[in-house]
């Protein structure tokens, strides 16, 4: 556990309380963002997410497989997170411990229940064969607020996604036999396409400590962070996911206010997301 | 029957385009990662690596320590969506072989009695995947320990050569071409890989791996020209180095 | 003020021979022949060839003043983590309390920190340091930042130039740590001032005459490596 001296504590608890940020920041205001698209040719789709510091890639890998039994009409999708020990010396190697899960099960659900992968349309045929979509999240660099980094990368990655036909056409080629509807498909859809999206959820988060609340914490802030809610919101300003984590409390009106940094934030991450992947 | 290719045509020109003894592309960037002590990308043709240096800081666990010296521990890592199958995330056989010759490479050419009982850790992942990874993560990694300030005797570098091309359009034996970085095809369809590591400055081999079939004058042919390649990626790396140092520091 | 460029040199570059040099901070010597270890800034006077540092962890040298942030209390001593690939020991008999068996941690607990001094490094590389020496103690309030412990020198300045203006600028207390660590004391805009002149000075050029002293501290590495 990186060791914090209790100074930079006292230090951090003093500025807030004198509505100041050690970076300068209002206590609602973003780093600096930048997202990068397209990055591994590999992969069917991939982007590179800079908040401050904070670097993370993601990349989507497409595969055709068999459906989940009780959803046979529908593609799968599945996420992973690597909290890599590259990106800071506090991460460890070796099989992924809860900060990854977490991490990639909580991204993993603001696409999913946001349905932002338009799992219906990677049917090929019902109960046979669908797409399989894997996003991978690689941490880089850590420098606080991986929730938000994540998200965002897997998003991009997403909007970058290409369904691979031309990649996959002689495994395809080879099931026709079995599965004639497959014929139909790859005559419908010979090329390489974009994978269908719907609009994404952005997500925010906000720590809390020494009673102020404040938003995209730096590394120095969420070591001293005694509570963090995610606020994940669509465009029309309306919640999707929510996710508190750490051991303390917020009350009602920080998280009323928390949702409105919330929605605002997400409207100018949301912009730049559109810039980016050119939707 | 599968390959009909022919990976290097009567001109001498392989399926990119290069020469026996050309080098793909290129690119070093030191000093990328604010977290890690020393950092280095590095995109060689399409691969693309990134290695962080930690350390040198205190061995753990106890028993690991070695009281003479600094233990050098290497990790190579692939991200799932670096290779055109997705890769299952974590380590498999093959990475752990590679860490460990990457490390033993590593561990020859840093000081390490300055750092008795401690760790220096190297943490190469690869983030796109197109023959050559080894290669590519070692020279990343000898950079990224430069860029830490840990000392050395010499920064590594690593290259690899091969042969291709000894089948005719009938599929009999002939001849065969020894050529230097092996693309993506000729590492799958071709008849030898050798991949070396080498301490520049005398010459002296740290790692050296081989498979396929060479006869031994074709291997010092082989050995000759990755050891040449090797030379040319060095001032690479130097390069890089001092960019990024010029741009940091201007002193009086 | 003139402004000499410094040349940096890569780990292997080849610097001189010990016919006619003697090998300084930062180098190593190979059948007579002297080169560098680091990345770094190499420096030849009369009699030495030094590389200075550019990157990398503090070397404890026996004597210099640190800013040493508590690990662990143990039972009569303490373990601090001071920038260096090892931590420290701190003994009970080297602070100025009467400290009983089992009761460090009444007196410093995991995230305090301290200003100290190196008393030994040896064997093996065990670092033991003390707060018995006047200036020494647990340090209350303020911030503390760091910087390259190899930047040191240039924040200090020529007989402490730089850091004089900065501490009457500011009307703060500033202690630099050998090991990289400053901690600055003072009303929270005065030490923002600080925070962002010590970056400035971290990554700019500067014109006080830091020449002067590095050659010192290397003069006296150097009589230390003999």
């Amino acid at each position: 556990m990186t060791l914090t001296s209790s100074i930079k504590r006292d230090y951090y608890y003093n500025l807030v309380k004198n509505g100041k940020r050690a970076d300068g920041r209002k206590f609602d205001e973003f780093r600096n963002i930048e997202i990068e698209t397209g990055l591994i040719s590999k992969a069917e789709g991939s982007a590179r997410v800079k908040i401050g510091k904070t670097q993370v890639v993601a990349g989507i890998k497409m595969d055709i497989g068999e459906p989940y039994s009780d959803s046979p009409e529908k593609g799968v999708m599945m996420t992973a997170a690597e909290l890599i020990p590259l990106a800071s010396p506090d991460f460890e190697a070796g099989p992924p411990r809860e900060n990854a899960i977490e991490l990639a099960r909580v991204v993993d659900r603001g696409i999913r229940e946001s349905e932002v992968i338009g799992l219906d349309k990677l049917c090929i045929e019902p109960g046979d064969i669908i797409w399989l979509v894997f996003i991978d999240i690689h941490i880089i660099d850590f420098d606080g607020n991986l929730f938000d980094a994540a998200s965002l990368a897997a998003l991009a990655a997403l909007f970058n996604t290409t369904v691979p036909i031309e990649r996959m056409r002689p495994k395809l080629e080879r099931q026709q036999e079995k599965i004639p509807s497959v014929k139909t498909y790859l005559e419908e859809n010979p090329k390489d396409y974009q994978l269908p999206l719907h609009e994404p959820p952005i997500s925010c988060t906000s720590v809390k400590f020494n009673d102020v609340v404040v938003l995209d914490p730096s590394l120095d802030e969420e070591e001293i962070a005694e509570a963090r809610l995610t606020v994940a919101t669509d465009k029309n300003g309306d919640i999707r996911a929510m996710q508190k984590g750490i051991d303390g409390s917020f009350t009602v009106e920080e998280i009323k206010k928390i949702i409105k940094a919330s929605i605002d934030n997400g409207r100018t991450i949301r912009s730049k997301l559109e810039e980016s992947t050119g939707n | 029957m599968e390959q009909e290719i022919k990976l290097i045509d009567d001109d001498g020109k392989r399926l990119d385009g290069r020469k026996a003894d050309e080098l793909r592309e290129i690119k070093i960037e030191a000093g990328v990662l604010h977290r890690a002590e020393g950092s280095c990308y590095l995109e060689w043709g399409n691969n693309k690596v990134v290695a962080a240096v930690y350390g040198p800081r205190e061995a753990i666990p106890r028993h690991s320590q070695n009281p003479l010296k600094a233990i050098v521990r290497a990790r190579y890592n692939m991200a799932a969506f670096s290779v055109e199958d997705r890769k299952r995330p974590g380590p498999d056989r093959r990475s752990r072989e590679i860490s460990k010759v990457i490390s033993e490479a590593l561990g020859k050419v840093i000081i390490t009695e300055k750092f008795p009982r401690a760790a220096i850790e190297v943490n190469i992942e690869v983030l796109e995947a197109e023959a050559g990874t080894r290669c590519a993560g070692l020279t990343a990694a000898g950079v990224a320990l430069a860029d830490a300030g840990i000392p050395m005797k010499d920064i590594p570098v690593s290259c690899a050569a091969g042969k291709i091309g000894s089948k005719d359009d009938f599929g009999k034996k002939i001849g065969g071409n020894i050529v230097l970085d092996l693309g993506k095809q000729e590492d799958n369809f071709g008849d030898a890989d050798l991949p070396i590591a080498i301490s520049p400055r005398n010459g002296e081999i740290l790692l050296l791996q081989m498979d396929g079939h060479l006869t031994v004058e074709e291997f010092e042919k082989a050995l000759d020209l990755a050891i040449k390649g090797c030379h040319i990626i060095s001032k690479l790396q130097k390069d890089s180095l001092l960019k990024k140092y010029h741009v940091d520091m201007e002193v009086d | 003020m003139s402004r000499e460029k410094r040349e940096i040199v890569t780990p292997s570059q080849l610097l001189g021979d010990t016919n006619s040099s003697r090998a300084g901070r930062g180098t190593f010597i190979e059948n007579g022949k002297i080169y560098s270890e680091i990345i770094g800034l190499l420096s030849k006077n009369s009699d030495y060839i030094n590389v200075i540092p550019l990157k990398g962890r503090y070397e404890p040298i026996e004597k210099d003043f640190i800013i040493g942030i508590i690990e662990e209390p143990l039972s009569s001593s303490w373990l601090v983590d001071i920038n260096a690939p090892y931590p420290a020991l701190l003994h009970t008999n080297e602070v100025p309390w009467d400290v009983d068996f089992g009761e460090t941690d009444k007196y410093l607990n995991r995230g305090d920190s301290v200003m100290a001094k190196i008393l030994d490094v040896g064997l093996e590389k065990k670092i033991q340091i003390t707060l018995m020496d006047h200036n020494l103690y647990k340090i209350k309030g303020g911030y503390i930042t760091h910087i390259e412990p190899s930047k040191v020198p240039r924040l200090i300045g020529k007989k402490g130039s730089m850091i004089s203006l900065l501490k009457k600028y500011t009307k703060c207390q500033i202690f630099v740590g050998k090991n990289g660590r400053i901690w600055i004391n003072g009303d929270n805009d005065n030490i923002l001032k600080v925070l962002q002149v010590i970056k400035k000075i971290e990554s700019e050029s500067i014109y006080y005459g830091l020449t002067d002293r590095i050659e010192e501290l290397l003069k006296k590495d150097a009589k230390e490596l003999q």
